[in-house]
């Protein structure tokens, strides 16, 4: 067996792969949105698909979110898969008519008789110094609609495995891009990305025993710097990577608390009504007999996303993870 | 050296010339509606159309009564009736093929009937049985739309969609006069006009959103001239003139099916009844005005051409008011049977797998209904 040569590879360049493999493996994957086509996207992620496929395949559409989603919709009524760029988490709610009203609901409405197999792609969250309705953390809102699938990567091969897999669904799923990780690398095999993960399945990134941190894509790295530096309070944290919000993997978040008995959920989006409220209620209902300490919750404040020079006080980081961590009673174990 | 700077050197040259797209002359709405009933026009519609409008029209008002009625007998939870509106209704079925895709708004059941669905299976979003009673894909009929004009963008990608692919498929998507005002409306119309998608627009104005007449509605001169905005041309027709509503669709179908891109209609009608059974109009409209639309009946403009021209005579008239009867009375005793649902279908239809939590959610409502099962000594289900 030859060994395998692994590169360093961003995940923007993974999900541009993956649209790219699922575009030559199936003449019925369409990508469109604004400036997808000629520009490549603002963040370059559909980079070279319209000179490849050509502009009926690679489309720039018309300045329309709703249009764009809703011709999705009926592409996909016509046995297309299309795969739509929203361009900035802000910019997709004109659109969410449409995917509330249909995208949706179409398998339901029509008994089965119609699946809508359209991906949403949305570059998402902060961090990167984008000013207002650039930053926005939407996920509670997806995860709050009941006929979407709803992922969201941390690493460069699970950006690949995540969105072959939201393609060759046959479901919606809208696929959460964090925006700060575009640029983040990992030691990669691009001449065999494999790694399909079937959607709905969490991981765990870092195994420990004092107490579990739940969380999800722009979160991840925050988290895992956090574990690194609980080690010198002598705490060693586990960190699972949900990458799918929707469907919720109760098994391994489960397991998972209950072999450490603590944990924090972690997002950027804010806590009131969102995520973490969800799943430290699902961790309670499964886990109470297990639980040394309350489930606490680091969230983004309930605020709107506020201006650049002020987002790294509003973005969840390593000292208020750790201040979290600190909360959940040490004194029982020592 | 920013433009202050070079003050002095700096001299003006006129902006480049402007160049209008196209001659917005051919995309503008007629002065009056197209009417062909009535006219020296009439005298080259084919007979055999002009019949077959008719025996569609007469069943159709019939089929709209009975829906009404079915309204007050608490078999329908409720029926935006479509009296008056009848030639438009049918004129959008016959003018497809059947390789053609209607997409309905929920006013539209009767151009769904028209183009062969089963009325029941037309009715049971209505009924609240479930909310598609039939395949979209068997019929080439879109899910009835109760939103405003989010099935327009559909029926445009669709279009699109069924181009790419090779296929010479035209998509009629219906909307109100209110559905107008809508961003989807617009979005739709442009998304149409960028792609020369095959679609053909038809605004069924009937005078009302509920209760907004069209002064409140919109500042357009008509709601056909709204198409010259994108650069598509838009045509105005008697919305109660059967024979010159299907001309212009036809027309506009052929121009989609042709390459020529679409079209947006404007049929001026008048809703006789109110918006559905659960509204009073009286309170924003006055008798006499229903009573002059009532004198531009579309049956009755029909039968009167029919008649004067020697094409139906009182034999044909009562064959199809008979034909008409026995299509109420077949609809009306499937509509009383009571339908048989069966509740684990609430998780049948939400993924193609159930997630894990709709798993459990689905084994506690089988453990509730067998429950309720034992607790009625296994008489009900």
């Amino acid at each position: 067996m030859t060994t395998v040569a692994l590169k360093p590879a961003t995940m923007a360049q993974a999900l541009t792969r993956a649209l790219r493999d699922a575009m030559a493996a199936d003449p019925t994957v369409h990508v469109m949105g604004e400036d997808v086509g000629t520009l490549g996207g603002v963040f370059r992620v559909t980079d070279g698909l319209a000179k490849e496929f050509g502009e009926d395949r690679c489309t720039d559409t018309p300045l329309a979110e709703a249009g764009i989603l809703g011709t999705a919709v009926g592409m996909a009524m016509y046995g297309l898969r299309p795969v739509v760029e929203m361009q900035f988490d802000a910019f997709a709610y004109p659109a969410f008519e449409q995917l509330i009203s249909h995208v949706a609901k179409m398998r339901n409405r029509t008994r089965g008789a119609m699946p809508l197999p359209i991906t949403i792609r949305v570059p998402y969250g902060g961090g990167i110094g984008g000013v207002e309705h650039h930053s926005d953390s939407s996920e509670a809102y997806y995860m709050a609609t009941p006929g979407l699938h709803v992922v969201t990567p941390a690493t460069v091969a699970d950006a690949y495995g995540l969105m072959r897999a939201a393609i060759a669904s046959d479901d919606p799923v809208v696929v959460l891009e964090p925006k700060r990780l575009y640029w983040s690398k990992d030691s990669w095999n691009p001449d065999d990305p494999q790694t399909v993960e079937p959607i709905g399945r969490a991981v765990v990134r870092r195994s420990g025993r004092s107490a579990t941190l739940i969380t999800y894509g722009p979160s991840v790295p925050v988290c895992l710097e956090a574990a690194e530096a609980a080690r010198e309070e002598g705490w060693d944290l586990e960190v699972v990577d949900l990458r799918s919000l929707v469907p919720f993997d109760d098994d391994t978040v489960s397991a998972s608390v209950r072999r450490t008995g603590r944990a924090v959920v972690v997002h950027e989006s804010g806590g009131f009504g969102g995520p973490g409220g969800e799943i430290a209620a699902r961790v309670t209902e499964r886990c109470f007999h297990h639980l040394e300490a309350p489930v606490l919750r680091v969230a983004g404040f309930d605020i709107p996303y506020p201006p650049p020079m002020l987002e790294r006080h509003h973005l969840p980081g390593v000292d208020r993870i750790l201040d979290a961590v600190g909360r959940l009673q040490w004194e029982a174990e020592s | 050296m920013t433009v202050m700077e070079q003050r002095g050197a700096y001299r003006p040259s006129p902006p480049p010339a402007w160049q209008p797209r196209t001659d917005p002359a051919p995309l503008l709405p007629d002065a009056e509606p197209r009417r062909v009933l009535g006219t020296d026009a009439a005298a080259k519609a084919d007979p055999a159309l002009l019949r077959r409008l008719y025996a569609e029209l007469v069943r159709g008002r019939r089929y709209n009564t009975q829906a009404t009625a079915l309204t007050k007998q608490g078999r329908l939870a409720v029926y935006p009736s479509s009296t008056g509106q009848e030639a438009c209704e049918v004129a959008a079925a016959l003018a497809l093929q059947d390789r053609d895709w209607l997409f309905p708004s929920y006013r539209d059941t009767l151009a769904a009937v028209a183009r062969g669905l089963d009325p029941v299976q037309a009715l049971t979003l209505l009924r609240g049985d479930w909310h598609t009673g039939y395949d979209p894909r068997e019929h080439r009929v879109a899910p009835l739309c109760t939103p405003l004009a989010t099935q327009l963008p559909h029926a445009v990608g669709l279009a699109h969609a069924a181009r790419l692919k090779g296929d010479d498929v035209v998509a009629l998507a219906m909307v109100g006069d209110g559905g107008t005002s809508e961003g989807d409306f617009h979005e739709a119309l442009n998304f149409a006009a960028v792609w020369q998608a095959p679609v053909v627009f038809l605004v069924q104005n009937n005078g009302f959103a509920i209760s907004v007449p069209l002064a409140k509605q919109t500042a357009a001169p008509s709601l056909a001239h709204k198409a010259v905005g994108y650069g598509m041309p838009g045509r105005l027709v008697d919305g109660n003139d059967a024979a010159a509503v299907h001309e212009v669709l036809s027309a506009a179908v052929r121009h989609a099916r042709a390459g020529g891109g679409p079209t947006l209609v404007e049929a001026i009608t008048y809703r006789v009844d109110a918006h559905t059974n659960a509204d009073d109009a009286t309170r924003y409209r006055g008798d006499a005005e229903v009573e002059t639309w009532r004198g531009h009946d579309p049956i009755a403009l029909l039968e009167h051409e029919l008649t004067e021209r020697g094409l139906i005579d009182e034999a044909g008239i009562e064959a199809v008011r008979q034909d008409a009867e026995e299509f109420a009375a077949g609809l009306r005793q499937r509509m009383n049977q009571d339908p048989v649902l069966d509740p684990m279908d609430l998780f049948a239809h939400v993924y193609a797998e159930p997630t894990p939590q709709l798993r459990e959610q689905r084994a506690q409502l089988r453990a509730e209904l067998e429950a309720e099962h034992d607790s009625h000594g296994g008489t009900r289900r």
